[in-house]
């Protein structure tokens, strides 16, 4: 069996970033395993600019950020495997995959980093009665139709939900010449980066109407026309308030969920919140030796963090392999998540194996203006920290320093809520 | 008076800003929680402009598109003009990153170059 030291499921921004990290890091023995025809993820269909502003400093398109991270994997000749699905991953790390030239094929690794982002949400779980012929696609779908094959689904669009996807594509589309006539949206708030909101809909007088949804669908084979609601606070549908919309087009951006099948068989536990794997300070999962970054993880609205987090687990997972990570028997600290913050990443923290400090990133589950992100150490509150807006759309972080650790011994919990 | 309402993008926040027009000239600026608010309104309501992404077409190759952008943004009332342009133009496989498919698209001085391979 061919044995490498790190084995990296995915081609993503995710993969790549974390096989560069591990690269410099130390590892040389590395595979990346990609299903697709090329590398670059999903950044390959979001063709918009708006990517890379942390990291380089300037907007770039999706393909581009894409292209500067394939580049430092091609200057280092870090080996790849294009077309090449990823089966299985067992519990002691050997990985199974798939392609046409070697058929099937197992490699055992040192560390294997889950890199294989996200996809969309079904459209079962959307609960639209009626019909469900033709002309109904998912956001994603139709930017890659769009985008790579240069096919345009429809002239006349409604789009329910209002995710960054599916405001993109309401620009997107209206470029292309079609009539994009609302985006409904079911909470009383956009999921959407306020930039997208201006830039993509009131550029094009495209109307976004809040605690709105799609009620009813009309059309046997393909679809001729939606009915859209207003819903109450109980998010029901209003009597009395439905308006009909021709279109031969409804769109779905409602949202994403980390692809962790290969994961879960491998035994990795996920965080119910976040479809993603539980992990530690190091990105590594209950599987001791794999490590999990990207959207797989959980979903970034950023490709930046994804970079950033990335460039982390490959560091861990290039110290796993080489046996460095791997004592186990210092303390460990739980991470929990209340009053308002929906998850944390990590869920635990290892101090021993906490460098300079510790990043937890999480989201909250609701608006609030004016509140405090606050930490706490067991009752302790050691950060009071004031946010003029918190939104469940933008990731969010606190950092805390090895010396704040390493100054108590004692510590079992860390708290990150949210307080007004 | 002419009163234009515009959302600032420039963070989370986005504050509701309301300009306060006479014919060109801005009377009043209000509504903003930082002075990158202030800016962005000016901006807007007297020279806006954008990025604009595509793709265009390619032949003799693999693939049937490459991404592409304008170099830098452009007028925000010629993005029309700059997607006809855009749609009515076609590039030869091999197409690298960064080359120029459209050189100073409609008459804005600014070139649309590819944001990706095509082989
Ligand atoms: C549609 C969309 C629009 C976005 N727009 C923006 C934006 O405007 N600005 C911004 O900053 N961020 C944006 N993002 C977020 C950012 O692009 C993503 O967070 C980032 O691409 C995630 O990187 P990733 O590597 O984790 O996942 P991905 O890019 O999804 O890469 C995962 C890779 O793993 C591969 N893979 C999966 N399973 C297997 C398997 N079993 N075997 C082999 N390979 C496998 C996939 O083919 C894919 O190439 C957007 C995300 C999406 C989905
Ligand atoms: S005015 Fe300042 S605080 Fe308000 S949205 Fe703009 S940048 Fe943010």
């Amino acid at each position: 069996m061919n044995k490498v030291d790190i084995v990296i499921v995915g081609g993503g921004p995710a993969g790549l970033a974390a096989a560069v990290a591990a690269y410099d890091d130390g590892a040389k023995n590395i595979l990346i395993l990609e299903r697709d025809e090329q590398l670059g993820g999903i950044l390959n269909q979001c063709i918009h600019n708006g990517f890379g502003l942390h990291t380089f400093k300037e907007e770039l398109t999706g393909p581009e950020y894409a292209d500067r991270f394939i580049r430092q994997v091609s200057e280092r000749k870090i080996p790849y495997l294009l077309n090449t699905m990823v089966m299985e991953i067992s519990p002691d790390r050997v990985v199974t995959a798939m392609n046409r030239e070697d058929g099937m094929f197992q490699i055992e690794a040192k560390a294997v980093i889950l890199a294989m982002g996200c996809r969309e949400r079904p459209r079962g779980a959307l609960n639209i009665p009626g019909y469900r012929p033709a002309g109904i696609f998912s956001a994603g779908t139709a930017q890659r139709l769009v985008n790579i094959e240069g096919y345009m689904p429809g002239k006349e669009v409604v789009i329910l939900g209002s995710g960054d996807i599916g405001l993109i594509m309401a620009r997107r589309m209206t470029l292309e010449g079609a009539k994009v006539k609302l985006v409904a949206e079911l909470m009383p708030y956009s999921g959407g980066l306020k930039r997208n909101i201006v830039q993509c809909l009131d550029d094009f007088d495209i109307p976004l109407r809040l605690s709105h949804t799609v009620v009813d669908i009309e059309g046997k084979e393909h679809i001729t026309a939606v009915t859209i609601a207003e819903v109450g606070a109980d998010r029901k549908p209003i009597k009395g308030t439905e308006e009909r919309y021709t279109c031969d087009t409804l769109l779905l951006s409602c949202g994403l969920i980390p692809e962790n099948e290969l994961s879960t068989a491998a035994g990795v536990q996920l965080n119910p919140v976040t479809n993603g794997p539980v992990v530690n300070e190091s990105l590594e999962t209950n599987i001791e030796g794999v490590f999990a970054c990207g959207n797989v993880l959980h979903v970034h609205d950023l490709v930046d963090y994804v970079s950033e987090e990335a460039a982390k687990a490959g560091v861990t997972a290039s110290r796993y392999a080489r046996g460095e990570q791997n004592d186990d028997s210092g303390r460990e600290i739980a991470v929990k998540a209340e009053g308002g913050v929906r998850y944390t990443v990590p869920v635990t923290v290892r101090p021993d194996h906490v460098e300079d400090q510790l990043t937890i990133r999480f989201r909250v589950g609701d608006v609030y203006k004016d509140s405090y992100v606050s930490v706490y150490f067991d009752d302790t509150r050691v950060r009071h920290q004031k946010k003029r807006i918190l939104a469940p759309g933008e990731m969010e972080q606190v950092v805390i320093l090895k010396k704040q650790l390493d100054e108590t011994p004692d510590l079992k919990t860390i708290t990150v809520k949210i307080e007004p | 008076m002419e009163t234009k309402e515009l959302t600032c993008i420039n963070c989370p926040m986005g504050c509701l800003l309301t300009v306060e027009m006479d014919g060109d000239e801005i009377r009043d600026i209000s509504g903003y929680t930082c002075p990158r608010g202030k800016t962005y309104a000016e901006k807007e309501v007297t020279n806006p402009t954008r990025v604009v992404t595509s793709t265009v077409k390619v032949v003799g190759g693999r693939k049937d598109r490459v991404a592409c952008k304008t170099q830098y943004d452009i007028p925000k009332d010629k993005i029309g003009a700059v997607m006809e342009a855009i749609n009515a133009a076609q590039a030869q496989a091999p197409v690298v990153i960064g080359e120029v498919l459209i050189a100073d698209v409609a008459g804005t001085g600014v070139d649309v170059v590819a944001t990706a391979h095509a082989v």
